[in-house]
């Protein structure tokens, strides 16, 4: 018997209480979809967890109008203090059903119970503490005295980290006063139906939030709908594009965060063994579905053979396997429509005469699975070092000056973020400065904090959602 | 370094195309020691920091649980390390090192007990037939020497204390470094202290008592220092690297520890030697050894888990680990007073 | 004995510091709200808003990258070159607009009072948009906003100097390079404060100045992959919904048309806030 083959440690699932099905939670209340329903199933096995309605035109008109109701005569009326209080029942309810929603979401989306216990939930908390102390300071919020909010806010998440993204735009919505009908993904609707249950214990008011779940058709009602006031939308590039496009011409103000394909640069002075950390960290976290991977490794030339062996060991101590199990490192590609976009792009790598690597991995038998891999000998006009892949590929690249990694990072159409590792001060600075990235992480990556400011240049998207800035993006000025 | 005293560490150690002068660049001396251990790259503490915390959220479960626990005590180095120690506390410890669990003689035996070297005949006068190699079955003597735990005495004094303990039968001599040498950056000092005591490991034989270099981490308090200190450490010839004498705060930790074993890591990879690890107080429970395991086994792989390559340094680390094997054992939770308190 | 016969001006386009014809060859005559002929204007073409980007693209890394203590300095200057043109300003604008010397002066005066306004900030806008994020974690964390790029502007058509600078100097303060389309009835100043840029300490490229028909230019901006931003501010009367449909190929930062209110909103709209993470630790 050895050890590194760890005992199967399955978090419990008993502590969740499923329905068989899910409604639509609008006005305060379960409705049932007019729409139909569909089953979610777990990634993991493609077993089947609940079915969940799909919200119809009728469905969004309603939610809209309940949102509407509640901020003409609730919400936008109420003193900033209570709305805060609201927030911080909403904080502290999510800390207590944290191993619920953590279960509930490892099993829905198939991401480790590591990350979404150690990660998603308590961010989840966090942010709905940070802006629930905002609700009664939007003063300070940068936009001058009385700012107003927008109205009804339509939103729409992904399915990537289906709860945290709900946190990163109700609670900023919320806190400014504004309500909210939220569309989740189709294929991660559950723990917002539960975050439902919770808008409920903590008794705020009917129709300050929505959720109407659905697939594609329902956001593009949602976007498209003449009461919504502000549309906020993260998800892919091209879903972005339509919706800017959907907006055009009537004065929605619109957040949009979308895809990324980052440069993690490693310079020869890089704390190695950290920067190896980052990145495993940059691709492998969360299966690489993560709009900021860091998914374009640049190393310094000089260091190319060495990195990549050390990478390549590292990862041959991932653990691939049942999400639910709290040792497991890599979980199961959300869907299988992902999975095979991923094997496509894999493909398509290896016909373009990149080298493939894929970590020695028991691929479960059921479920979408897709091992750890490298490519190495990439280059810049390699479809792989251009497209998001938005799942656990990683694609390597050299450099020989930091100009020259400055402009390899930079030649993208996308802008979200960037990784730096060095020693020297000076130059993570100066390359910092020349990153056209909305996040540089420096010596580190994919860290999250509600208090500092997440979005992207370029076709990542536009505005910001955490700090300050996220909170302006629900608010206009008294001049406005 | 004066020339004089460099000479000796020349002569007698590092062979032309030696792994040690291979990585030099040359015979060690401040320069290139310097060069070589200011060269290495640098450590980030942070980053360092989560990767321990990461691993140490691994859930250790039923037969790995067992198999873990079992390990650990197999991995110790039972020790006492007092004013107070009597001949009757050595012939105790050495007991429980033999026994740890009256109750159970399925229960492994410990690796070692770690003593004063003035203790080394009455704990080996304690072991009678048992005294002798893990690998065998068999239980070793591990000595701290060279002004332990402090290191402030001559170097003649420092081996003098190894050459006795040696030759009052220990199988190990656990040094320390001169930490102010380190610090003050002598690390030719350091480096001639450590070849000059694993020559005084030598027996009349020709074999030769492991060596255990303690780095005293809590004194060095940077990364980067404990980095360098490793890889001087091995360069010099130590077979073991140990982090702390257990009379400093902070002693062991687990990024230190993971830093060590990374070092130990790249040597290997280098050179195929593999060369021990031990950290060595603060350890007392089997939760915070069981974690150690984890490091190990992710860092450097599984094994290392073997007597001659990593070592626990601990007293009441033991009867913890005992509480949690019986527990595994009978299902229900023990007690302080279902073990031996030595 | 007869007066003296004038010497009038030509109009040319303002791009990459130069003064060029438009390539198309085309100009257009500016008339007075009498119908007095005032002058030919180039009468740009899409080719040229294409020189234009790629002048402010070529101009935009050394821009941003200048201290902003420097960027100030430089914006100021051209108030005070403006300053001395004064009595140009006021004849163009009355000749165009057909408003009295008055008017004329108080938008030479607000133009050029704006314009010192917005110098000042381009070393504070930072310190009022960035932050130091307190994150729960041994980090430094700093957020600063960062020019967006290149900006296309459709300046207010209804006046010829006022509109254009209040649309300029926000874009300029962070770093951004900025391509202009002119008040297409009112283009003279714009060519006019274009020559005050280049005889001050502007860089070639920074600003760059279209005059002819925005419905015909602006389409070709709003498609242009290598443009950041576009500003339709003076799009009111075009098409601006076709425009910022086009811009959201490749997700332009779009303003809708309308007031521009003398703001940091106003700088913050060609900004990207850009959040920078670092370790701390004394090990």
């Amino acid at each position: 018997m050895g050890f590194l083959e760890y005992a199967p440690a399955p978090e419990s699932r008993s502590i969740l209480q499923l329905k068989d099905s899910y409604g639509l939670f609008i006005n305060g209340d379960f409705v049932e979809g007019r729409g139909g329903a569909f089953d979610t199933i777990s990634p993991a096995d493609e077993s089947r967890i609940a079915a969940i309605s799909i919200g119809s035109d009728e469905d969004i008109d309603s939610a809209v109008a309940a949102a509407r109701h509640a901020h003409t005569k609730v919400w936008s009326k109420m003193s900033g203090r209570d709305r805060g209080k609201y927030l911080f029942r909403i904080a502290r309810l999510v800390q207590e059903r944290a191993r619920e929603l953590a279960v509930a979401e490892s099993l829905d989306n198939g991401k480790p119970i590591r990350e979404s216990r150690d990660v998603d939930v308590p961010l989840v908390a966090a942010w709905f503490f940070y802006y629930a102390g905002w609700a009664d300071k939007l003063d300070y919020a940068g936009l001058g005295a009385n700012p107003r909010s927008l109205g009804v806010a339509g939103q729409v998440i992904p399915w990537n980290f289906p709860l945290l993204m709900l946190a990163w735009k109700v609670a900023p919505a919320l806190a400014a006063g504004n309500t909210v009908v939220l569309k989740p993904a189709e294929t991660t609707s559950l723990t917002a139906l539960i975050f439902a249950e919770i808008l409920q214990q903590a008794d705020l008011p009917a129709g300050v939030v929505n959720i109407v779940t659905g697939a594609g058709a329902t956001g593009a009602s949602l976007v498209r709908h003449d009461d919504v006031n502000k549309v906020a939308f993260t998800g892919s590039t091209g879903v972005g594009r339509e919706i800017a496009r959907a907006v055009a011409g009537t004065g929605k103000s619109l957040t949009l965060e979308l895809g990324g394909k980052a440069a993690n640069i490693v310079f020869d002075d890089a704390p190695i063994d950290q920067a190896v950390e980052g990145i495993v960290n940059g691709i492998f976290f969360n299966q690489g579905h993560v709009c900021c991977a860091g998914s374009r490794l640049l190393i310094q030339e000089s260091i190319h053979d060495e990195v990549i062996d050390r990478l390549k060991t590292r990862l041959s101590t991932l653990r691939l396997g049942d999400p639910l199990d709290k040792n497991t490192d890599i979980g199961a590609i959300n869907s299988a429509e992902q999975l095979a976009r991923i094997q496509e792009l894999s493909r398509i790598g290896e016909a373009e005469g990149a080298e493939r690597w894929t970590a020695e991995c028991e691929i479960p038998e059921n479920g979408f699975w897709f091992a750890p891999t490298i490519f190495t000998g990439v280059e810049t006009s390699h479809r792989i070092a251009r497209e998001e892949v938005f799942g656990p590929v990683l694609s390597v690249l050299t450099f020989r000056t930091p100009d020259e990694a400055v402009a390899k990072a930079n030649n993208t159409p996308y802008g979200l973020s960037a990784g730096i590792w060095s020693d020297k001060g000076s130059r993570i600075l100066a390359v910092a400065d020349r990153l056209r990235a909305g996040v540089v992480w420096a010596n580190t990556f994919n860290r999250f904090d509600p208090s500092s400011p997440f979005g992207g240049y370029k076709e990542s998207g536009y505005g910001r959602e955490g700090g300050a800035q996220g909170l302006t993006a629900y608010l206009k000025g008294a001049s406005a | 370094m004066k020339g004089g005293e460099v000479t000796t560490v020349e002569s007698t150690n590092v062979a032309e195309g030696s792994a040690v002068t291979a990585a030099l660049g040359g015979n060690p001396d401040n320069e290139t020691l310097r060069r070589f251990l200011h060269g290495l790259p640098g450590v980030d503490a942070v980053g360092l920091e989560q990767r321990s915390a990461a691993l140490s959220t691994r859930s250790i479960k039923t037969s790995s649980k067992a198999w873990a626990l079992d390990k650990i005590i197999s991995l110790i180095d039972l020790t006492t390390l007092e004013g107070a120690d009597t001949p009757g506390k050595i012939r105790s410890l050495v007991t429980k090192a033999a026994h740890p669990d009256a109750a159970d003689p399925a229960c492994p035996q410990v690796a070692a007990v770690c003593v004063y070297g003035d203790m080394v005949p009455d704990a080996i006068a304690a072991l009678g037939s048992r005294h002798g190699d893990p690998d065998d079955g068999l239980i070793s003597v591990a000595a701290v020497a060279t002004a332990f735990p402090s290191g402030r005495s001559s170097l003649a004094i420092k081996l003098a204390d190894t050459r006795e303990a040696v030759a009052a039968g220990a199988d190990e001599i656990d040094m320390v470094i001169d930490r102010g040498a380190f610090l003050a950056g002598n690390y030719a000092k350091v480096y001639e202290e450590i070849v000059l005591v694993k020559q005084a490991c030598a027996r009349p034989d020709g074999s030769s008592a492991s060596l255990k270099v303690i780095l005293e981490t809590g004194e060095l308090k940077t990364y980067d220092n404990i980095k360098r200190a490793s890889w001087l450490a091995i360069l010099a010839g130590g077979d073991f690297i140990k982090t702390s004498t257990g009379k400093v705060q902070p002693a062991a930790t687990l990024p230190v520890t993971l830093l060590m074993l990374e070092v130990v890591r790249d040597w290997f990879r280098d050179t195929g030697e593999r060369i021990g690890v031990k950290p060595a107080g603060g350890i007392r429970t089997s939760k915070d050894a069981v974690k150690y395991l984890v490091h190990v086994v992710e860092t450097v792989g599984e094994d290392w888990l073997q007597p001659h390559l990593f070592r626990f340094g601990a007293s009441s680390l033991l009867n913890d680990v005992l509480l949690q094997r019986q527990k595994l054992t009978t299902g229900r939770y023990s007690g302080p007073d279902y073990v031996t308190i030595d | 004995m007869s007066a003296r016969l004038t010497v009038p001006k030509t109009y040319k386009l303002a791009i990459g510091g130069a003064f060029p014809r438009s390539e198309s060859g085309r100009t257009y005559e500016v008339r007075s709200p009498k119908g007095e002929f005032l002058a030919n204007a180039a009468k740009a073409s899409r080719k040229d808003a294409r020189d234009a980007v790629v002048a402010a693209r070529a101009a935009q890394p050394k821009w941003a990258g200048a201290t902003a203590y420097n960027r100030g300095q430089v914006l100021y200057r051209v108030a005070e070159v403006l300053e001395g043109r004064r009595a140009q300003f006021v004849d163009e604008i009355v000749a165009q607009q057909g408003v009295s010397a008055a008017a004329a002066g108080a938008q030479v005066d607000a133009a050029i009072d704006l314009w010192i306004w917005y110098a000042g900030w381009c070393d504070k806008y930072a310190q009022v948009a960035g932050n130091l994020n307190p994150v729960a974690g041994a980090y430094f964390n700093i957020s600063t906003p960062e020019p967006t790029g290149v900006v296309a502007i459709v300046a207010p058509q209804s006046d010829s100097l006022l509109g254009l600078v209040s649309a300029i100097a926000p874009a300029l303060v962070s770093g951004n390079t900025v391509v202009a389309i002119a008040s297409e009835p009112f283009p003279l100043s714009a060519i006019s404060f274009a020559e005050v840029l280049a005889t001050s300490d502007v860089p070639g490229g920074v600003v760059n100045v279209l005059t002819g028909a925005p419905a015909e230019m602006a389409p070709w901006l709003a498609d242009h992959s290598d443009v950041n931003a576009i500003d339709l501010a003076g799009a009111g009367d075009i098409d601006w919904v076709d425009l910022q449909v086009r811009a959201a190929e490749t997700l332009k930062r779009v303003i809708e048309p309308g007031e521009i209110l003398a703001s940091p909103q106003r700088i913050a709209a060609f900004t990207e806030i850009k959040t920078v993470w670092h370790p701390k630790s004394m090990a």
